[in-house]
């Protein structure tokens, strides 16, 4: 016998990923997940983004590391709640890690989540946290053919956030063709240029980020 | 690595559905996976015969259907698979300007049970 089933594979963590943004909207949070390869410079972007925000919001830090904690503690310094979840070797959050992490935050006293996910470039993408937006940092040293080698990870993201763009002059980076690859897979993507080492670009990454704040609330 | 949750939730609507309908035994699992999904079949073929084992069914086929990610070119109006588009160029024409179309699918079609 055959039975038509035609169920969504990832629903159980779709319909977790909801219940979270229902959860954050109700508290009058912003969320982002801030996804890249190992390296990209996420806990870097995170760092500059929260320095220049400080004094406008409040703001909140989940950290997804497969072991350690040494990216939380770089963001606990600026004096926010940070939440760690050490994944034990998984290679992506998903809805049900994040979820008891959020439930430690204090969300009515915050009104920006960022969430630095696991550095992999091909897994976290599947799965939905029901954050707001998925802002994708890719960096200048892993090469502009990303787009085209990774497509599943350009597809779906909102913001996308080219960084170290001080090693432009020192490494064969042609710009134009990785914007060309991301804009095939994601027509309605923001783009900033940064280099969150020297702060360059940062503000106007920042300034955006704050406007969808305001948004929210 | 990411395939195991997602091994361990098709299995979880198999069952379900396989319950539902009084099954004994599963024999076959139809799924839908978009090019862009990022699922590897082996790997899905290698946990479920871990997780699996023991139940009504272990012993399923599981039947993998690629789904193409598709461009159209808006100059042209040429459609193919998008990997047939080097670098993201229309290979009819060279324009750039492409619009793509699925590929991002995951889902369960069908089971077949006895
Ligand atoms: N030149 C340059 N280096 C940068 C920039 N941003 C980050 N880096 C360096 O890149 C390295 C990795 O930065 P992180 O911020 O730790 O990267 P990450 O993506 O959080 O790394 P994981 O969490 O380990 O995956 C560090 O040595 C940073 O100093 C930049 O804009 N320019
Ligand atoms: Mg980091
Ligand atoms: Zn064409």
């Amino acid at each position: 016998m055959n039975i038509p089933v035609v169920e969504q594979i990832l629903f159980a963590n779709n319909t977790l990923a909801e219940d979270l943004r229902r959860k954050l909207d109700a508290a009058g949070v912003f969320g982002i997940n801030v996804m890249a390869s190992p390296g990209a410079g996420k806990t870097t972007v995170i760092t500059g983004t929260v320095e220049r925000l400080l004094n406008r919001l409040k703001i909140g830090y989940v950290d997804g590391d497969i072991a350690t904690s040494i990216d939380a503690e770089r963001i606990a310094a600026l004096d926010v709640p940070v939440v760690q979840i050490n994944t034990g070797g998984n290679c992506h959050l998903d809805a049900n890690m994040l979820a008891p992490a959020v439930d430690k935050l204090p969300l009515d006293d915050i009104d920006l989540m960022i969430v630095e996910n696991v550095g992999n470039l091909i897994c976290p993408a599947n799965f939905q946290l029901g954050t707001h937006i998925n802002v994708l940092v890719a960096s200048v040293p892993e090469g502009d053919d990303k787009p085209y080698k990774y497509p599943t990870m350009y597809r779906g993201v909102d913001v996308l956030i080219l960084n170290k763009v001080d090693l432009l002059p020192y490494i064969p980076f042609d710009v134009e063709r990785f914007k060309h690859g991301v804009r095939v897979l994601s027509p309605n993507l923001k783009t900033f240029e940064v280099s969150s080492l020297h702060g360059d670009g940062m503000d106007a990454w920042v300034d955006w980020l704050a406007e969808q704040v305001a948004g929210e609330r | 690595m990411h395939e195991l949750p997602i091994t361990q939730s098709l299995l979880d609507i198999t069952l379900r559905h396989a319950n539902a309908a009084g099954a004994t035994r599963v024999t076959q699992i139809r799924v839908k996976i978009g090019q862009l999904s990022s699922v590897v079949d082996d790997s899905v073929q290698f946990y479920w015969n871990i997780i699996a084992k023991d139940t009504c069914a272990q012993d399923a086929e599981l039947v993998f259907d690629r789904i193409p990610a598709v461009f159209h070119c808006a100059a042209c109006g040429h459609s193919a698979a998008l990997q047939k588009a080097e670098d993201y160029r229309c290979p009819e024409c060279g324009s750039p300007d492409l619009v793509l179309d699925g590929g991002e699918e995951l889902y369960i079609e069908s089971i077949e049970v006895e």
